[in-house]
Parts: C-alpha cells; structure tokens; sequence
C-alpha cells in the first residue's frame, strides 16, 4: 500500500515503517476497548447492585416476615407500627396514578401546542424566545415548584374550590409544570425531524395549514408524541419533593380532586428516616420503592414500543 | 393559452432568481424546463402553485396568470389554486397512511367524503396513474410498503384525484430506476391528452422524448422557448446549442 500524498501524513508517521504503524493502531484499539468495556461493566454493575438490594429489601417483607402482597397492592389501611401492623399501599398507589395521569392530561395539549407553535406557526419566535424559557423550565429545582405550589396554586384553590386547597388537583398541577419541559421538547424535536416533503405534499393538494396540522402532522408523530407523554408520567411518578408540599399526605383514597391524598414517593421519604434498617416498616417502604422501580421499567418498555412503532 | 407569465422577477431576500420571464405554456400537452442547476426552474414551477410562499422573503413582481386569472391577486384562494395546480416532487412523498387514504387525502380535504363516490375517485386516479392493477387487491397496505417508482406513481394518483388541470412535475423521476422512469414518461404521454403538464428535468432525452414544447434557462432568465423538436435540432440562441449539445451545464 504506497500513498503518494507523503504531505498529508505527519513526518514521524511517514518514517515509521507500515508493520510498526499497524501495531501501534492495534494497541490504540486495545486500549479504547479496554476503556468502552471499563465503563460498561461499571455501569451495569451499578444498576445491577441496586436493582438487587432495592429488590432484596423490598421483597423480605413477603418472603420472611409475613405480608401478602396482595394485601399490599390492595389494602386500604397503612399502619406499620400499629398491632396488628396493616400494610395497605393502594392509596399511594392511587394517588401516585392519580397525580401523575392527571398531570400529563393537563400537559400534554398544552406541550403539544406550544411545539407546534414553535415549529409550525412562528419557527423564529418559538426558536429564539420560547424554547429557551421552557428549557429554563426544566431545570428548576424541583422544591421552587412546590414552593409556588403551595403559596399560589395552593391558596388559589382554597378560595376558589371547597377543601383545603391541597389535595390531589393541586399536585397534578404542579406536576404538570414540571413536566411540561419534558413533553415540549420531545414534541418539538419529532416535529422537526417529520421530513418536509410530507407538508409540502399535503399543501401542494390544497390543504390548509391546520389540515396539515391535524390530517398530517399530528398522527404522522402521535407515536414520538406519546413518546413525550410516557417520559412525562414517569417523571410525575417519580417525582416526591414537590407533590409532597401540596398534596395534604393523607394516608387514603381521596373521593374527590380537592382531597387531600399522598403518593408513594412522598410516603417513602416522610417515613424512612423514622424507621430502622431491617425493620418490617423500613423494608415495606422498600417494597413501595420496589413497585416505583417496576412502574420505571414498565414506562420504559411502553416507550421502546412506542420508539418501534416511530421506526416502522 | 393555460398559463401566461409576464415580466415575472422572483427575488429571494437580495438574490434575484428569475429575471423577467415571459412565457406561455399551451393547454393539454407537455412542457419541459430545462437548464443548468440553480437556473430557477424549481422556483418557476413553485411560483406557478404559490408554493413559494411560505418560504420567508420571497418578493413577486410581474403577472402569472392561469385560465387567465392573476394568480397573486389578492382575492385567490391558495387552495383552490393548488387544487387545480397540482404537483409532484422530486421525492415520492406518500403520506404515511395506507394507499387509499393517500389518494383520498385531496378529495376529502375538499369536501369529498361519501364512500362510493371516494371509491370511484380512488380507482380512477389509481388507473390514471397506471398503478391501478399492481395494487387493487392491497388499498388497505401502507403506502410506504411500495417501491419507489409505485410511490412516484401513487403520487401522481393522489395529485390526480383533486382533478387538477395542470400537473406540475418537478424531476419526478430522477430518484426511480429506467423502468419506473420509462412507466412514468409513458404515463405523462398519455395523461396530457387530459391535463396541461410542466416538468423539470436534467435529462435532456427525457425532455425530446416525450415534452411537446421545451424551454431553456439561464441564470433566471428564459434564453429560448420553442416547440421541442425546433429547440433541439435548430436551436437559434448560441447558449441554448452550447448547452443541448453538451458543451457546459
Ligand atoms: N429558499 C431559497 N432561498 C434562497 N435562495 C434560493 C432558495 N431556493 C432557491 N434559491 C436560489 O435560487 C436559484 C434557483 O434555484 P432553483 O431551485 O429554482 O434552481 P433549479 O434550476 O431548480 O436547480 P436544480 O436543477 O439544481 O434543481 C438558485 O441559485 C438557488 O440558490
Ligand atoms: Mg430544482
């Protein structure tokens, strides 16, 4: 193999003779895989130990200590340290759902608005002054959330509504900001990528800019949509600082949107620090974080089939 | 004469694209742009069903007048514009939707919607087309499943069905392979007994083979204008020889 660009290649490159060349690449290549496969193995090993001790904990109380799960999944009555001790976790489940669907209903026509807004109606607006305030959204403590949730949302519902204030409407809404970032910039992103020649098809028949919003746009990039949607509720779901500053932690089902409610998120991180390692009360809140991380990987999976879906 | 252009200049932001085109394409027969890339054929076509204007700083000046209404007046309907003045892209761009609801996407967004007469519309278009008996058992399949050239033609059959008089195809074939394309100019043959088609391409065989009328362009500007067997064998513009016969472009 002779290049005849002897100027292109660097001088100390060009004296080495080809067999020293190909070694040195060899051990470049040793060395980058090395490196990649480090990482790797790191990486699965951390999510390996924590999946493992989250499950070790969180599975003893069904194993040794005498609790059914379906007591858990379905009992109404959380009492840990009552005699006997109850361990019904369907109200946090309930409320859990409740805040984070109920968030994603309010977010999502609005994420979807303003993505299309920005891409479709004012591209130049959107891009220089919207994107960058919602992209500020995001990365808001979440504690500031729940901090104006409870001195302007919280309030503003007393007045308005009957009950408290906080309660179940007033988490949804401050999840609902919070995920708001994440739905818009998914949308915004699918929006962008839909290829032009497919607008362009749908004007060049006649069609007017909201036909090609609703016949084309929309359904082309429903899946990359509910993509957003998905990444949303899991993030609502997971989300315990600011839900648990507005929601009232009232251990129960709440039989209106006004109630008071609590998530499982806010009921691990009230009791943890009070209970002791090994206990049956501190390894049941483990079983509330085992149900949040399978909810994670049920979220997960829902996305890669949405993503399939995308592909095809 | 269908369409009728008239001291046409196309500015985009400072850059003039077209310069002082006049023009006149006949009804029912085929019309070839031809000329070096970036002479603004694309953009010619463009201004001939407005689509030009959605692109930010694009200034018209001069006449395009189609069935002899000014189509920049300010009282045209875009839409309805665009329905008589249909288009095909360079690109197949079949919706992602199953190939009926492609070739019924046009006429539903004019109103069309009782089944049977949708139905009829679809398989008149899909025969128009020629692709009719490739894919009459399969109307419910998506469109993307088709090859390239079958894409082109649905395309074609979905610009068909909003009945358009004039067909504007912008190097419609020059994505497909030497069967498509020689499917598609066959068709284009037979459809301008009905429709008045204007076509860009880089082919120059393509544009003797099968357009009636060709026109040659310049860096904006039209050089020469002439039924296509004149402008090949006679051409009276020096730029327009040099060109056809291959000597820059
Ligand atoms: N959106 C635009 N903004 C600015 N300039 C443009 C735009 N579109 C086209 N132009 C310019 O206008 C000129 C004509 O472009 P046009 O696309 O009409 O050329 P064309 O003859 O179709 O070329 P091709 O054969 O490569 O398709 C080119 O110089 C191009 O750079
Ligand atoms: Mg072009």
């Amino acid at each position: 193999m002779n290049i005849p660009t002897s100027n292109v290649q660097s001088s100390a490159e060009s004296g080495a003779k080809p067999r020293e060349r190909k070694q040195r690449h060899v051990a470049e290549e040793i060395r980058g895989k090395i490196y990649v496969y480090f990482c790797v193995l790191l990486m699965i090993v951390t999510i390996f130990s924590i999946v493992y001790f989250i499950a070790s904990r969180g599975l003893a109380p069904f194993v040794s200590q005498g609790v059914a799960l379906k007591d858990m999944l379905l009992g109404l009555k959380w009492k840990p340290e009552g005699e006997p001790p109850l361990f019904g976790a369907l109200p946090f489940l309930f409320g859990s759902f409740a805040t984070s669907l109920f968030a994603a209903i309010i977010a999502a026509p609005l994420a979807f608005c303003a993505s299309i807004y920005m891409t479709e109606i004012m591209p130049k607006f959107g891009k220089t002054v919207l994107q960058p305030a919602i992209e500020l959204l995001a990365g808001i403590p979440s504690v500031v959330y729940g901090f104006v949730g409870l001195s302007v949302i919280v309030p503003f519902l007393r007045d308005t509504f009957p009950g408290q204030g906080v309660g179940v409407l007033a988490g949804a809404l401050v999840l609902s900001i919070m995920i708001l970032p994440t739905i818009t910039t998914i949308a915004t992103d699918s929006l962008r990528s839909l290829p032009n020649g497919l607008k362009e098809g749908s004007y060049a028949l006649g069609a007017t800019r909201w036909q090609t919003i609703s016949r084309i746009i929309l359904p082309t990039t429903l899946p990359s949509l509910l993509t957003g949607v998905v990444l949303g509720i899991a993030r609502a779901f997971g989300e315990a600082l600011a839900v648990q500053m507005v929601i009232g932690n009232a251990p129960h089902i709440p039989h209106s949107l006004f109630e008071s409610a609590t998530t499982l998120t806010s009921i691990i991180t009230l009791e943890m620090g009070n209970t002791t390692s090994g206990s049956l009360h501190n390894n049941a809140l483990w079983s509330l974080a085992l149900i949040l991380l399978m909810m994670t990987f049920l979220f997960v999976f829902v996305v890669r089939m949405l993503e399939r879906r995308v592909k095809r | 004469m269908i369409i009728e252009i008239e001291k046409l200049q196309l500015y985009y932001g400072e850059f003039q694209a077209l310069k002082n085109v006049d023009l006149s394409i006949p009804e029912r027969s085929v019309t070839a742009f031809i000329g070096p890339s970036g002479c603004g054929k694309s953009t010619l076509l463009r201004t001939l069903n407005r689509m030009n204007d959605s692109i930010p700083g694009v200034r018209i000046e001069g006449t395009v007048s189609i069935q002899g209404r000014d189509i920049y007046a300010s009282d045209t309907e875009v839409e309805f514009l665009r329905k008589r003045v249909g288009m095909v892209f360079q690109q197949p761009n079949p919706f992602p939707k199953s190939i009926y609801d492609n070739v019924a996407y046009g006429p539903r967004l004019h109103g069309r919607t009782k089944k049977a007469e949708l139905d009829e519309l679809v398989e008149k278009s899909l025969r128009s087309a020629s692709l009719w008996e490739e894919v009459k058992d399969v109307l419910k399949k998506s469109a993307w499943s088709l090859s390239g050239g079958q894409q082109q033609r649905l395309c074609i059959a979905r610009a068909l069905a909003v009945e358009p008089d004039i067909l504007l195809m912008d190097e419609s074939t020059s994505a497909l392979d030497p069967i498509s394309t020689t499917k598609i100019e066959e068709l284009t043959r037979e459809l301008c007994k009905q429709y008045t088609i204007v076509m860009v391409t880089h082919n120059m065989h393509q544009a003797a083979r099968i357009s009636d009328r060709t026109v040659f362009f310049l860096n904006g500007e039209v050089v020469e204008a002439a039924d296509t067997q004149t402008l090949f064998s006679s051409p009276v513009d020096q730029r327009t020889e040099d060109y056809i016969s291959g000597r820059f472009g």
